[in-house]
């Protein structure tokens, strides 16, 4: 039984848990969120200097050709940071989507730039507050063209090039199609959009026969090919959140600790600590399930869904938990704008909707398992 | 990473397998057999295997030769367990024994007591259980007040315990006295090893809610014990205890019941809610979803744990949140199997009801099963104290001296 990371891989993880530790203590998040910076430059530039984000691309093109393992504990580290920095959509899905479905062409084209940080990429599939679904998808592509409204897209002001998830005709399935769009070509304007998290950058892009080509090539192949990409994000996502979920309940901790009230600590009292308890219990799930995410993203293996499903069910309770729990551990002050709370509980529920609520993924999760027990 | 064995762990892994396929029956190929219901029959089965086990080096596999033991790793005791669960083969008498009674006397009993007792409980010839519960201290062990006083060279014991597993078949037990109440509660205890036969011990099994009685009350009415079956010295009894009660929750671990999700998925395709196969609805999917990412997350939290074993470390803590998990989800997906057989949930007959009745079963099993070997709310503190740093409990009693302490009936 080896159901650990490597030596390696560990030592990987420490790297950047120090250099976030270091350069992107809370006061980076909140200066972006209070300010109109898009992202943190200098802790990106940071994080490209240490050639992670060309972690997972393969050295072929500009990478440093390691697996899903390695993307998997740096994760864990912007997430225990809630770091600012556009890398979930730079990398786990715009460079996953080019790398796994990208013609030979396409992958000379973006990754090597996606690899070393000089470009940043971003995912737009969501068209407003309806659900992610084929027959909601009204951003058309045809002669080469993209036309049609993407909202909310996370880092798309920030992104140099867009993966949109495009009807391209057909019914169902087959209608969805993924584009390629180079944002410095002209044809897409971006308008910031209000979020629960303006610590990270949310625009509505607005595509005018913006010039587009097809992801691969071949249309109507779009909607499992974002499947796939989903699957894999949602086990990063997950290591993100097990590290958000591991900073909250220490924050908790800690103002449990110090915290006196009717002449004891307030951590000395059973109402918090079960449910201090109760935030260990969710991240151990969501760290156990995450593994296995891992372990499948890495092995290519059949149970992907199912793991990335997991992951992302137990990740987002975990920390959507912890988070909520944290402020209520912190009383009064944990309501207000100088606590750090808020980020947490900010970035755990945009975490858990990015890239799909959980009652979706639920969904997702169970059509498998229906599935393989009528098999 | 993987789930792969190591060489060495495959070519154990291999050993045993070809043991147990020459001396047992894989329970894929036991169809329509079963173990004895009969309980004489079953323990004589018990002690048969167990004999055998001891024989080939796989009964107490960590302990050393010298003992009885195998002389072997903790990784190599998971393997054998991993490999014997898939033959039907009698277990789990003794567990508590083997798992908590021995250890102690291992850890605290004179050269002579260990000599007389580890290799025959080793061959499974004589069987033991623990005596600490009482009426009056379940979660609160340390406030029991079986009375042990000193009349010369022997003690004489009065009292009462109970949820005593086996006692009623049990050869000998470990019993947790009071022998001074003039001092605060965890100071005043000790430890004493008995023989179970001796007519001064009374045991009456517990109906459980569940109706069946694996558990039992133990009366002792001027029990006399000499001097040497004490472990450990007079007032050290706590701390003798803790030998023991570590290895409890490890015992305990385990089982999240029979019914699973798969099972729910199977029957939420042959019932119905209004009109339609249950397994459409919404909040019948998010329910199977849950409890699925648990399970897995069961599951996946024991393989971290195996794998520090594997690689000759510690165990993290990660291992505690095991039984929370297990209990309440082997509750609720019980309760909620019940559920979507409407009116005819209340049915309890094994030839009547799904899955063989397994959703009922561990409906009001699980009842017990999260009090059992630390409450879910023990075991939340136990976290909260050891994992996160968090104080521990304000205790009233604590510096006063146990007659003076604060007592309900």
């Amino acid at each position: 039984m080896n159901f650990d990371f490597s030596d390696d891989q560990k030592m990987l993880k420490e790297q950047v848990r120090k250099f976030l530790a270091d350069k992107c203590p809370m006061s980076v998040t909140r200066r972006v969120l209070d300010g109109d910076e898009p992202y943190a430059k200098e802790v990106w530039k940071g994080l490209v200097e240490m050639g992670l984000t060309g972690t997972a691309i393969p050295e072929e093109f500009g990478g440093l050709g390691l697996g899903a393992l390695e993307l998997c504990v740096i994760a864990e580290e912007l997430g225990r940071a809630a770091a600012p920095v556009p890398f979930s959509s730079s990398i786990y899905l715009a460079a996953e989507a080019i790398k796994l479905f990208g013609t030979q062409k396409q992958k000379e084209t973006w990754l090597p730039k996606l690899a070393s940080g000089e470009i940043v990429g971003a995912l737009a599939v969501s068209e407003g507050t309806h659900t992610a679904h084929p027959r909601n998808i009204e951003t058309k592509f045809a002669g080469g063209k993209v036309n049609g409204v993407k909202q909310p897209v996370t880092d798309g002001g920030a992104a140099d090039v867009v993966i949109v998830a495009v009807n391209t005709g057909g019914s169902g399935e087959q209608a969805i199609s993924l584009a390629i769009v180079d944002l410095t070509a002209g044809g897409v304007s971006a308008e910031p959009v209000r979020t629960i998290d303006p610590s990270r950058e949310h625009v509505t892009l607005t595509f005018k026969d913006a010039p587009a080509e097809i992801l691969g090539d071949k249309q109507g192949a779009g909607w499992p090919q974002l499947s796939r990409v989903l699957d894999g994000a949602a086990v990063l996502f997950a290591f993100e959140q097990v590290g958000g979920t591991e900073a909250a309940l220490e924050m908790a901790r800690n103002y449990a600790l110090e915290r006196y009230a009717f002449g004891r600590q307030i951590g000395s009292y059973q109402a918090i600590k079960h449910k201090l308890a109760d935030m260990y219990v969710k991240k151990e799930l969501a760290k156990s399930n995450a593994y296995f995410g891992a372990m499948m993203l890495n092995d290519d293996g059949a149970e992907l869904t199912e793991a990335a499903s997991a992951s992302r069910i137990a990740g987002s309770d975990a920390y959507v938990f912890a988070a909520q729990e944290n402020i209520q551990t912190h009383g009064g002050i944990g309501y207000t704008w100088e606590s750090d709370c808020q980020f947490h509980y900010r970035r755990a529920k945009l975490l858990a909707l990015t890239i799909g609520a959980p009652i979706q993924w639920k969904e997702k999760l169970v059509s498998r398992l229906e599935a393989k027990n009528a098999a | 990473m993987d789930f792969n064995d190591t060489p060495e762990e495959a070519a154990y892994r291999k050993q045993v397998r070809a043991w147990l396929d020459k001396n047992a029956t894989r329970k894929a190929d036991a169809k329509g057999m079963e173990l004895p219901r009969d309980l004489n029959e079953l323990i004589a089965q018990s002690k048969a295997w167990q004999a055998k086990k001891a024989d080939a080096g796989y009964a107490c596999i960590t302990w050393p030769k010298e003992w009885g033991g195998g002389g072997g790793t903790t990784i190599q005791n998971v393997i054998y367990g991993q490999e014997e669960s898939n033959y039907l083969v009698p277990g789990g008498i003794f567990a508590i024994g083997l798992g908590m009674c021995i250890p102690t006397v291992m850890a605290w009993g004179s050269d002579e007591a260990k000599q007389r007792f580890v290799a025959p409980a080793v061959r499974g010839d004589e069987i033991w259980c623990q005596l600490f519960s009482e009426p009056a201290g379940g979660s609160d062990v340390a406030g029991l007040r079986t009375r042990a006083e000193k009349d010369g060279d022997e003690w004489v014991i009065n009292g009462q315990k109970v949820w005593t597993s086996g006692a009623h078949f049990c050869d000998y037990g470990i019993l947790l006295t009071r022998t001074d109440p003039n001092v605060p509660k965890h100071k005043g205890l000790t430890m004493f090893w008995i023989d179970m036969k001796d007519p001064a011990v009374e045991v009456r099994p517990i109906k459980q809610m569940s109706g069946g009685a694996e558990f039992n009350e133990v009366f002792f009415t001027n029990l006399r014990v000499k001097d040497s079956q004490r472990l450990g010295n007079p007032g050290d009894g706590w701390k003798v205890a803790l030998t023991t009660l570590m290895n409890e929750r490890l015992a305990v671990g385990g089982s999240q019941g029979n019914a699973d999700t798969d099972d729910l998925i199977e029957l939420a395709r042959e019932t119905d809610i209004a009109g339609a196969p249950a397994i459409r609805h919404g909040g019948v999917r998010e329910r199977i979803a849950d409890w699925y990412v648990q399970a897995q997350g069961l599951k996946f939290t024991r393989f971290r744990t195996l794998t520090a074993l594997s690689r000759g470390e510690t165990p993290g803590p990660e291992s505690s949140i095991s039984k929370i998990v297990a209990a309440k989800k082997m509750q609720d997906l019980g309760s909620f199997g019940m559920d979507l057989q409407d009116m005819g949930g209340v049915i309890r007959d094994r030839k009547l009801s799904p899955a063989d009745g397994a959703f009922t079963e561990q409906w009001i099993g699980a009842a017990g099963y999260r009090i059992a070997g630390g409450t879910d709310e023990i075991l939340r503190n136990i976290v909260a104290e050891r994992v996160l740093g968090l104080p521990g409990e304000i205790r009233v009693d604590k510096d006063l001296p146990f007659n003076q302490a604060p007592k309900g009936k």
